[in-house]
């Protein structure tokens, strides 16, 4: 589960337990990831990475400079990100409190275009149903494709990521818990108890 | 029949007395000493409890003939007898209104048999439209003593000084609702700081007071009796003693809503408080319980206005004004103007606010306003409201002053629930209540 | 939001309306797409209960109900309940039988839409459209996300959280007294840190004003210079004719924000109306189209601030569990 899931639950606070990728493990794999979509993809042309608010977006930004920086002299162009918040087309609306966490802004228009979806993390895939949902109303891409850190698992419909950082086996009450400084793998506690610990 | 136990308060003050009734009138009161109950003859226990002649209510609206859905005679004299009432004024803004001998014929043909004396109040002009007067000589003829328009006032000063001009040499009383219709316009609640937060349009106190002060004038001009409805703002009450200091004929009362609610009970735009005049602030609430005190308010009436549950599940501005009142009135006045004085559950703090200034009033005066000064404004001194003595009529209420009670609006026998004191506790409940020495209610239930 | 209704601005407080802003922000973006729809209120019924015409406020709510995809059903009666022999609360209690989640009531009379959620059995939500002179919450709302957006994108003033509106001087001007808009906009500007001053003659004033967080008065052109927004009402025919004022003439020559008189602003002033803006009699038609005017935008802001307050009535879940 990531930070976007622990938000929509009730209030706790991670307590990471186990470090699963360093920060070089993270750039590591954002390099991979890089070099995959521009391989699968033959280069730059019509391709937008669209990160999903909030987890995704540094994914999405990271990747934009990692494959700009890849694909060399041929494009230094940059690559255009996206913001996409999914919160209106959640399946579990009406079931836990939903509300968005940041504006969705899309800089240029999908149709025709290829957009990567970028998230942190992959679990039960209801997340990237909505989002593609979402991009369905703000254009016809000629393609979308999926790019996650960590693929925990538990897949509750039938979506799979293109590119993956690290398949991370998990319990189904762990968390994990993504950025830039590494991966964790930990359980969320209530503020009580955690408070209690510090 | 025998009436065992009780403390007798009437005009004559307050002694310990078991009454004996025989027929329709006091045989014996036994001041100080148990009376022996003839062979056959009932028991009534009134142990604890204080025996009054029967209250008399000036001022209640018994809806028949017209508006049946609401009330009827029987129902609405039933609910007063419940309420320690054996005469009632029935006013006559019925459909058709009681601007005629047929109606008023017609009205004391039902009252035959119901569980109060009905006496109907008549018109002061046709159709209460302000504009003709009505036949006030062949109504008296019928025994109408009191003349009102009430559900609006006579709106025509003029016209207003005619009918007491009129009405002055036939032993009658013309009894004004005093709302200026101008200044009301379209309102419906107090003007004030509750109507402008309710965004409500607001029904001013001066509406009343300019009323007042106008027939009061009159009243002087003309040499009438004057009686005013529902007094419901400290200036009038004012008025009404300065111009009383003055030598005005003027009698006035005060309803048990207006002694006891303020403005504040609509903050949460309940239509059961609406009423007309409407509840107007701490501060006229305490000027009339004082006006009660100093003796410038004479009466306490009900207004019992029942409205059947369409007329009231409305908005604001279209809801029926007014509230049943029959059945609470004694209880009410008892729980909130007796000394000590007691209190109903409070929406907000200004209700509340002055009443620790309140010192009470004693059961007499109250008595007094509920039963031998509205017999004599209505004239029926001779039937109701007279001292508890041998040969005297038997109407009386046996009230048990320390009964708590909580009003339940289904539980009450007029047709029409809507009351404020939906859910209040009160002290003080009618008992038993004779009529004519019929107990009508006994141990709190209706006998008719 | 504290309850299931939203009956005034009072529901709300600062957070709430911050909140309220936040959403509306999301929904204008969801407006700008090639499908401006989203299915977030899939599955939940609105019902626009109308009981007083309005064109606009009505149209705008049933846009905002269909854009996040609820369903809607319209129920319209002018005529008063009574007339049908049927009491008001037994309308309601007819139309929530069939199965609602949201009533947005419009009524002429005030209190209605509280009146109407108390007399609901079930869960269903209450949204006021405008009661008597009571109050018109959404009005206020678009008006506050009107105003902090226009400031944003005129002068980069970002707002604070929770008072956007902290420092500013706002002036309401014209028919106080028979205002709902005028009420809700007072309270909602004031909770998010404005002062504000009411200008109107006193027979268009509220009785009573005590406990209401502003000033009161009657000299526009005093006021003017010290006005970082000026907030026009409409004035109503029946207002202009004898009773309340003596004629349009003498009301616009007293307090219109004629053109000569909105020189008296300062170079960032704002105007504000909620229009449908009466030209010439409380707003100058050079000052309504000129560059200090938010009247469009006040408008165009209506739908997406309506789509928020319904997500968060009914979608958002921040009842949910509470």
């Amino acid at each position: 589960m990531g930070k976007r899931e622990r938000a929509l639950l009730r209030p706790g606070k991670f307590r990471g337990r186990v470090l699963v990728m360093d920060a070089g493990d993270v750039q590591r794999a954002v390099w991979r990831i890089a070099h995959e979509i521009l391989e699968r993809n033959r280069g730059t042309e019509g391709l937008v990475l669209v990160g999903l608010q909030s987890g995704g977006v540094w994914l999405a930004k990271e990747l934009a400079k990692a494959v700009a920086a890849a694909s060399g002299s041929e494009a230094g162009r940059a690559v255009p990100v996206g913001a996409l918040d999914v919160a209106y087309y959640r399946d579990d609306i009406g079931l836990r409190p939903v509300l968005p966490v940041a504006a969705t802004d899309v800089p240029v228009a999908l149709d025709e275009a290829v957009v990567v979806l970028c998230d942190d993390v992959i679990f039960t895939g209801r997340t990237v149903r909505a989002a593609l949902n979402a991009l369905m109303d703000i254009g016809r891409p000629a393609a979308v494709q999926l790019a996650v850190m960590v693929d925990r698992g538990y897949r509750e419909l039938p979506v799979r990521p293109d590119y993956v950082g690290k398949n991370l086996p998990t319990r189904r009450d762990e968390m994990v818990d993504v950025s830039s400084e590494g991966v964790m793998l930990g359980e969320v506690v209530d503020e009580v108890s955690a408070g209690g610990q510090s | 029949m025998l009436v065992a136990g009780g403390t007798v308060v009437d005009q004559g003050g307050s002694r310990r007395a078991d009454v004996l009734v025989k027929g329709e009138v006091v045989a014996e009161v036994g001041e100080g000493r148990a009376l022996r109950a003839p062979a056959g003859a009932d028991v009534l226990d009134a142990s604890g409890c204080v025996v009054a002649p029967g209250l008399v209510d000036l001022h209640a609206h018994l809806r028949e003939p017209g508006a049946e859905e609401a009330e009827s005679i029987e129902t609405g004299a039933r609910a007063a007898a419940l309420g320690g009432y054996t005469a009632v004024v029935a006013m006559p803004n019925t459909s058709p209104p009681a601007d005629s001998a047929a109606v008023v014929r017609q009205v004391l043909q039902l009252a035959k048999g119901a569980s109060c004396d009905v006496r109907p109040a008549g018109t002061i002009t046709l159709g209460r439209e302000g504009r003709v007067l009505s036949p006030m000589a062949e109504l008296a003829a019928l025994g109408v003593t009191l003349f009102t328009d009430d559900g609006t006032g006579v709106q025509d000063p003029g016209l207003m000084r005619r009918a007491m001009e009129y009405a002055s040499v036939l032993g009658g009383v013309i009894a004004d609702h005093c709302e200026d219709a101008y200044l009301v316009g379209a309102g419906v609640v107090n003007e004030g700081a509750v109507s402008s937060a309710l965004g409500l349009p607001g029904r001013p106190a001066v509406a009343e007071e300019v009323m007042v002060l106008r027939d009061l004038a009159l009243a002087r001009l003309t040499g009438a009796r004057l009686h005013l409805l529902h007094l419901s703002a400290a200036a009038s009450v004012a008025a009404v003693r300065a111009a009383t200091a003055s030598g005005v004929q003027v009698t006035a009362e005060a309803t048990p809503h207006h002694l006891a609610l303020t403005q504040e009970w609509l903050a949460g735009y309940s239509t059961a408080f609406k009423v007309n005049p409407p509840l107007r602030t701490s501060a006229d609430m305490m000027a009339l319980r004082q006006g009660l005190s100093d003796g410038t308010i004479d009466v306490i009436a009900t207004d019992h206005a029942p409205h059947p549950p369409e007329a009231k599940e409305t908005s604001m501005c279209e809801a029926a004004p007014g509230m049943v009142g029959l059945e609470t009135a004694l209880a009410v006045s008892m729980t909130v103007l007796l000394d000590p004085p007691g209190s109903l559950s409070s929406p907000g703090r200004d209700n509340e606010a002055g009443q620790e200034h309140w010192t009470g009033l004693p059961l007499e005066r109250l008595l007094a306003a509920m039963s031998w000064l509205p017999a004599k404004i209505a004239g029926l001194s001779a039937l109701h409201g007279g001292p508890v003595a041998p040969g005297a009529p038997a109407n009386l209420c046996v009230v048990d002053p320390a009964r708590k009670w909580v009003v339940r609006p289904e539980k009450l026998a007029s047709r029409s629930h809507n009351t404020p004191f939906a859910g209040q506790e009160l002290t003080g409940k009618v008992r038993h209540t004779l009529l004519a020495g019929e107990p009508v209610v006994v141990a709190e239930e209706a006998q008719r | 939001m504290s309850g299931r209704h939203l009956l005034g601005v009072g529901d709300l407080g600062a957070e709430g309306i911050g909140e309220v802003l936040r959403l509306a922000e999301t929904f204008e973006e969801v407006g700008r797409r090639p499908i401006p729809r989203v299915p977030a209120l899939r599955g939940k019924t609105v019902v626009s209960t109308f009981f007083e015409e309005s064109t606009r406020t009505r149209l705008s709510f049933e846009l905002a109900a269909k854009r996040l995809s609820a369903d809607l059903s319209t129920f319209s009666s002018a005529s008063s309940s009574l007339k049908k022999g049927e009491s008001l609360r037994d309308t309601v209690l007819t139309i929530e039988a069939m199965g609602v989640d949201a009533f947005v009531v419009r009524h002429a009379c005030a209190g209605v839409p509280a009146q109407v959620a108390g007399w609901l059995s079930g869960e269903a939500s209450v949204v006021n459209a405008g009661d008597g002179a009571h109050e018109h919450p959404t009005q206020a709302l678009l008006d506050c996300y009107t105003l902090v957006r226009e400031r944003r994108a005129r002068f980069g003033a970002e707002p604070q959280r929770p008072l956007a509106l902290a420092g500013l001087h706002v002036a309401i001007v014209g028919d106080i007294r028979h205002s709902r808009v005028a009420r809700s906009c007072l309270l909602a500007f004031s909770a998010l840190g404005a002062s504000v001053t009411l200008v109107a003659p006193p027979t268009l004033l509220p009785p009573a004003l005590e406990g209401w967080p502003v000033e009161v008065s009657h000299d526009l052109d005093a006021l003017l210079p010290k006005c970082d927004v000026v907030y026009l009402l409409r004035l109503q025919n029946e207002r202009m004719e004898g009773q309340f004022l003596p004629s349009p003439r003498e009301y616009t020559a007293t307090y219109g924000l004629t053109a000569e008189r909105a020189r008296l602003l300062g170079p960032s002033a704002l105007v504000m109306h909620p229009g449908p803006v009466r030209r010439g009699v409380e707003l100058a038609a050079e000052v309504a189209d000129g560059p200090a005017s938010l009247v469009t935008s006040q408008v165009a802001s209506g739908v997406a601030v309506r789509m928020a307050v319904l997500y968060l009535l009914l979608g958002s879940g921040a009842l949910v569990g509470a």
